[in-house]
């Protein structure tokens, strides 16, 4: 009798022991799990406005971002905007790719899934006739998101379209995006 | 067979619930001489009688049913049992043995008392060292909070309440939750020429037969059934699993989204809200579709696997695999109320209902919290709760296997109790 070989394990730079340990923790502790998240912004000129994320609230208390993240938002050219960031609707797509690809990172960490490479297309549909009043009949926002990955993994079509089902499960921005949310904005005057 | 009432009364054993579970209980306390009483709110399988719709029908063929000492005793092993069926089978099933029954009384409350518990009902009180809650995982409809969201002119109906189409008013019904119950009441509302949509959250499909067999003979053969709740990654979400889309018929039909469309069932997303008179759905429906036709491949792969193992791919017939469900280009996201939906029904599950259990054995979810079947206060037990033991926990056929197993603790502690009782006061209860 020989010992089997070890199984070899994937390593797609997830720490999904962190993870599975997080989750336990805060099974036991649940108020640890209820978090803040934050951003601020500073309009600069016409469309263009430029948000800062650095602090957020979880695990008990503040928590800081390894440093200052920036993000430039204006509208491109053929609105006669200065084109100074992507759009703020693009951001939707950004956060929706930055979502479901971690989420695929991490269900293939602990499935044992070997990435080699990761691809997300994304497109939104949007009739401007709806932001620009033309016909109140047309929603303001998408009229529907398309995603496609492509994906080069150790892994079967089927364990390949499994990940990417169960990313879009616990995804966080997938649910903000096709479940409605509350949203209340308020004013002062500075 | 009922005792005289008023009076207080001591037992070993006290079973709470004359359904299957709290049958083949009293079945494996007889086998062993040990005193108890079997206390039912109405009559033997009640739920079967008077809290289910009029088509119901079992999802596992006739000759699965079968409990400790009774084997399936008709004449057709392949068909399914209608609810009055059950219902026939386990008053003959108790007659049988001779259970010792109090029907007709409902339990209010259990609390401990020295050397054991007394079970206070509507006709008097009983003593007893050991409880066996046996009253069944679906006591009460859950129905979403949103539904308080839903205006006054909409009807609302739980599973327990809604018996046939005909009781409902005219006009599009929305029926919420895609298990077994839900896509079957789509059906017969569709057919009854009520327009339905059908609110698809997560959900488990299978095909009611496969290769020439039914799908639960597949269960069953490749072990599937005889999972135990230990070996699963995440026991609370194995016990969370809705019922598999299945509908038992003479014509043995899949009943899936696929075939609910063809009649015309308008597939929508999860019920995500309810704002003024609109309902809003989720956006998730090719997920929840995708996740489910990915989760029966991975089904039919085990079954295929073990028929090669096993050595009967002569047997039955050859593998296949079945159409991805269908989800329009453009799912609805929303429907008016009042307007396009006068009726909704919530086939949203059920829960155990314990609330006369006055006992600290509740976790801050108010669930109860049990080992597998043994609860967190000494000489209390719990049966028939989906995937209690094994995932065949919560089936007719899967009450043999978790009695035989929680019975052994019940003995061992009644002996225990016996002899602590014959050290210290001669063992009197009272």
């Amino acid at each position: 009798m020989t010992n089997p070989a070890p199984t070899p394990r994937a390593d797609n730079g997830v720490n999904v022991d962190a993870l599975l340990s997080a989750r336990s923790a805060l099974t036991d502790a649940p108020e640890g799990a209820r978090f803040k998240w934050r951003a601020t912004s500073q309009w600069l000129n016409g469309t263009h406005s430029r948000a800062t994320v650095d602090g957020f609230f979880g695990l008990g208390g503040e928590q800081q971002h390894r440093r200052s993240f920036e993000f430039d938002t204006d509208h491109p050219e053929i609105f006669a905007s200065a084109d100074n960031g992507a759009t703020p609707v693009e951001y939707v797509l950004v956060g929706l790719a930055g979502c479901l690809s971690a989420g695929i990172a991490s269900v293939a960490q602990y499935r044992n899934i070997q990435l080699h490479s990761v691809r997300a297309t994304l497109e939104a549909g949007m009739d401007l006739q709806g932001v620009l009043g033309i016909d109140d009949r047309v929603r303001n926002g998408f009229d529907g998101i398309k995603v496609h990955y492509e994906i080069d993994a150790d892994a079967t079509p089927e364990q390949i379209a499994a990940l990417v089902a169960q990313s879009q499960k616990r995804s966080a921005v997938f649910d903000i995006v096709v479940n409605p949310t509350d949203v209340t904005v308020s004013a002062s005057k500075a | 067979m009922n005792r005289p009432t008023g009076a207080r009364r001591a037992v070993d054993v006290v079973v709470i619930g004359a359904g299957h579970c709290g049958l083949a209980m009293s079945h494996a306390l007889l086998q062993r001489s040990v005193d108890h009483m079997v206390i039912e709110r109405g009559e033997v399988a009640n739920a079967w009688r008077s809290e289910r719709w009029d088509s119901l029908r079992l999802l596992t063929p006739n000759w699965m049913c079968r409990l400790p000492g009774q084997p399936y005793d008709g004449d057709d092993p392949d068909g399914f049992m209608h609810a009055a069926d059950v219902a026939g089978f386990l008053a003959r099933y108790a007659e049988r043995m001779r259970a010792p029954l109090l029907t007709q009384t409902t339990v209010r409350r259990v609390v401990p008392r020295s050397g054991g518990y007394l079970v206070c009902t509507d006709r008097g009180d009983w003593h007893c060292r050991a409880v066996v809650l046996a009253s069944g995982a679906c006591s009460r409809p859950v129905v979403p909070r949103l539904s308080e969201q839903v205006p006054a002119s909409v009807a609302q109906w739980t599973t327990r309440d809604y018996r046939r189409p005909a009781e409902l008013g005219p006009g599009g019904v929305l029926v919420v939750g895609a298990s077994a119950t839900g896509l079957q009441l789509a059906l017969e509302i569709q057919r009854s020429g009520r327009p339905v949509m059908l609110a698809t959250g997560e959900h488990v499909r299978m095909p009611r037969s496969y290769r020439g067999r039914d799908v639960q003979w597949w269960l069953l053969a490749s072990g599937v059934l005889d999972q135990r709740i230990e070996a699963m990654d995440d026991m609370a979400r194995a016990r969370r699993l809705p019922s598999p889309q299945l509908v038992g018929s003479d014509e043995r039909t899949t009943l899936d989204l696929n075939a609910l469309q063809r009649e015309g069932v308008e597939v929508c997303g999860r019920l995500a809200a309810v704002r003024g008179t609109t309902a809003l759905f989720s956006g998730s429906l090719h997920n929840v579709c995708a996740l489910a036709d990915l989760k029966m491949g991975r089904l039919l792969d085990v079954f295929d696997a073990w028929a090669r193992a096993a050595g009967l791919e002569g047997d039955v017939d050859a593998a296949r695999r079945f159409e991805p469900t269908t989800v329009a280009a453009t799912p609805r996201l929303g429907c008016e109320l009042g307007r396009d939906v006068h009726t909704i029904v919530w086939a949203t599950g059920y829960r155990p209902d314990f609330s006369w259990l006055d006992l600290p054995v509740f976790d801050r979810r108010g669930e109860l919290r049990h080992d597998r079947g043994i609860v967190d206060a000494p000489g209390v037990y719990v049966l028939g709760l989906p995937f209690l033991r094994r995932r065949k926990s919560s089936f007719i056929h899967g009450a043999e296997a978790d009695v035989r197993e929680i019975a052994a603790h019940l003995f061992a502690f009644l002996d225990a109790a016996a002899n602590e009782g014959n050290r210290h006061s001669g063992g009197a209860l009272c």
